[in-house]
């Protein structure tokens, strides 16, 4: 009885574990007919990916500034309020958080009376956000707290408020350190977005794993997944690149 | 002039104390500038000769005592802080030009964005400011590509450009190469003739001699001694002054 159990089990794992002991880049072979409609579908789900990427990027650069400015206070109580955002937020991973935003909301929502549906495209978008933007506020800190106290002395000693200060002195020279980082942060976006499959938005990965399920060559297809993120994130190292020129450029004038 | 009671008070500081944490920085500080007046601060470092200074413009708070500029008295109220440091400008030892900005920039961020002049208004008044300090052909030039003393005399165009009542300077030749001091020190002088009320934190006891009024010695957070120039250099009273002032005249 124990034995059959075992063999079972360990044949189910054998199963689970390879197709077929041989390469099958037809799946994904542009030169035949059904490898081109493969192609064309995995493809398909850049501009979700890019989409959920972009808008997500955009509110977490938003969202960490917010998030830093209490931090850089000198009240206790103010910088708190950022150091707890910061730490809970990331430290929670990607998937639990994920899973909380798309169906924990409703429901937080139902229960304050509001009818507020939340679609994998935003719950994607609200669960990446949110958990970058400790990361960028972190960033915008360190950033920001490089700059020489003597910079705001002399933008105090010149009749500069405190969020003029930051806007004509600190934060200029403060955003050629951040950018770097900030761009690593938007490659992680992209990557992470990945996750966004398992609440059934249709991007990249999730189409890589529906072809999976029905052509069975996981490992073909998931080799044109990760070229697919290979050109994004290319693109996007180009972009920022050019970006950093130009602003070096600005600077020697 | 020098012997004529200042009719105005321009600062007042009474029995002003400052901790560090644990530290007596400040102990019991007593000083008063007249209007007008030039008033030269020294003694060994760590005296709290910078944080006097620093605390005139809430640059530092001070936790005792009364600190008052123009008539008002600097409290916890940003307004207050705001009124103080509109009527007092500061020069710095390590300048503290922006480094992003042209030096015209750095000039005209001030009348601009704190007092709301007009670009053209602010530029008129940069540019006159730069002709004073004497290097008006450097306008559209970033900080970095100006010697130390072209910045030091940035850095007083800058203050000047928000037309304070009282200028402090804190140390101003302190970071500079040997040959470029009396260029900034220069511009200090005139500075005085035309009449500014000024603290200096120094140790150039020739601009001292020169151009003060009332030296102030401290040492170990208290004034020591303060008096008019002659009797100062003349006869110190204080064996620390005494000490102190043999030790970097000798040269």
């Amino acid at each position: 009885m124990k034995k059959t159990a075992v063999s079972f089990l360990l044949l189910l794992a054998l199963a689970g574990c390879s197709s077929s002991t041989s390469w099958g880049w037809y799946v994904i072979d542009p030169r035949n007919k059904s490898g081109w409609i493969n192609i064309k579908f995995l493809v398909s789900g850049m501009g979700s990916t890019i989409q959920i990427s972009l808008i997500a990027a955009f509110i977490s650069i938003v969202l960490g500034l917010i998030v830093v400015l209490p931090g850089l206070s000198s009240r206790w109580y103010l910088r708190m309020i950022s150091r707890v955002y910061v730490e809970f937020v990331r430290s929670i991973p990607l998937l639990p958080m994920l899973f909380w935003v798309f169906y924990g909301l409703p429901l937080i929502f139902k229960s304050l009376g509001l009818d507020i549906p939340v679609d994998p495209f935003w719950g994607a978008i609200i669960t990446l956000a949110v958990s970058d933007s400790a990361f960028t506020a972190e960033i915008y800190r360190a950033g920001i707290q490089s700059i020489p106290k003597g910079q705001t002395e002399a933008a105090q000693t010149i009749g500069l408020r405190y969020p003029q200060t930051m806007r004509y002195v600190v934060l200029p020279q403060a955003v050629r350190l951040i950018l770097p980082p900030l761009a690593n942060q938007f490659i992680y976006i992209v990557k992470m977005s990945a996750f966004a499959s398992v609440i059934g938005m249709q991007e990249l990965t999730r189409r890589a794993n529906e072809l999976v399920v029905s052509e069975y060559r996981p490992l073909e297809i998931y080799s044109l997944l990760i070229v697919e993120y290979l050109v994004l994130v290319l693109i996007i190292s180009a972009g920022v690149r050019w970006l950093e020129r130009r602003m070096s450029a600005g600077e020697r004038h | 002039m020098k012997d004529l009671p200042a009719k105005d008070v321009a600062i007042e500081l009474i029995g002003v104390n400052k901790w560090f944490g644990d530290f007596h920085v400040l102990k019991n500080i007593n000083l008063i500038v007249g209007a007008g007046e030039k008033v030269v601060i020294c003694g060994p470092s760590g005296s709290g000769k910078s944080t006097v200074v620093r605390c005139i413009n809430r640059l530092e708070a001070h936790q005792k005592g009364t600190i008052r500029v123009d008539g008002i008295e600097l409290t916890n109220d940003p307004k207050s802080i705001h009124d103080i440091r509109a009527e007092v400008g500061m020069v710095f030892q390590q300048f503290n030009l922006f480094p992003h900005l042209t030096v015209l920039q750095n000039l005209t961020l001030g009348p601009m964005k704190a007092r709301g002049l007009s670009r053209k208004d602010a530029e008129k008044t940069a540019r006159l400011y730069l002709e004073r300090v004497k290097i008006p052909e450097q306008a559209d030039k970033r900080p970095a590509q100006l010697s130390g003393g072209q910045q030091q005399r940035v850095a007083i165009a800058r203050s000047l450009c928000m037309e304070p009542k009282v200028m402090l300077f804190d140390e101003p030749t302190s970071a500079l190469d040997p040959e470029m001091i009396s260029e900034v020190l220069d511009v200090m002088v005139e500075l005085a003739l035309e009449g500014m009320t000024m603290v200096v934190v120094t140790h150039e006891m020739g601009f001292a001699r020169k151009v003060a009024d009332k030296m102030v010695f401290m040492d170990a957070g208290e004034i020591v001694e303060q008096g008019p120039p002659d009797q100062f250099f003349g006869a110190p009273k204080s064996e620390r002054c005494q000490k102190f002032l043999s030790q970097i005249l000798q040269h």
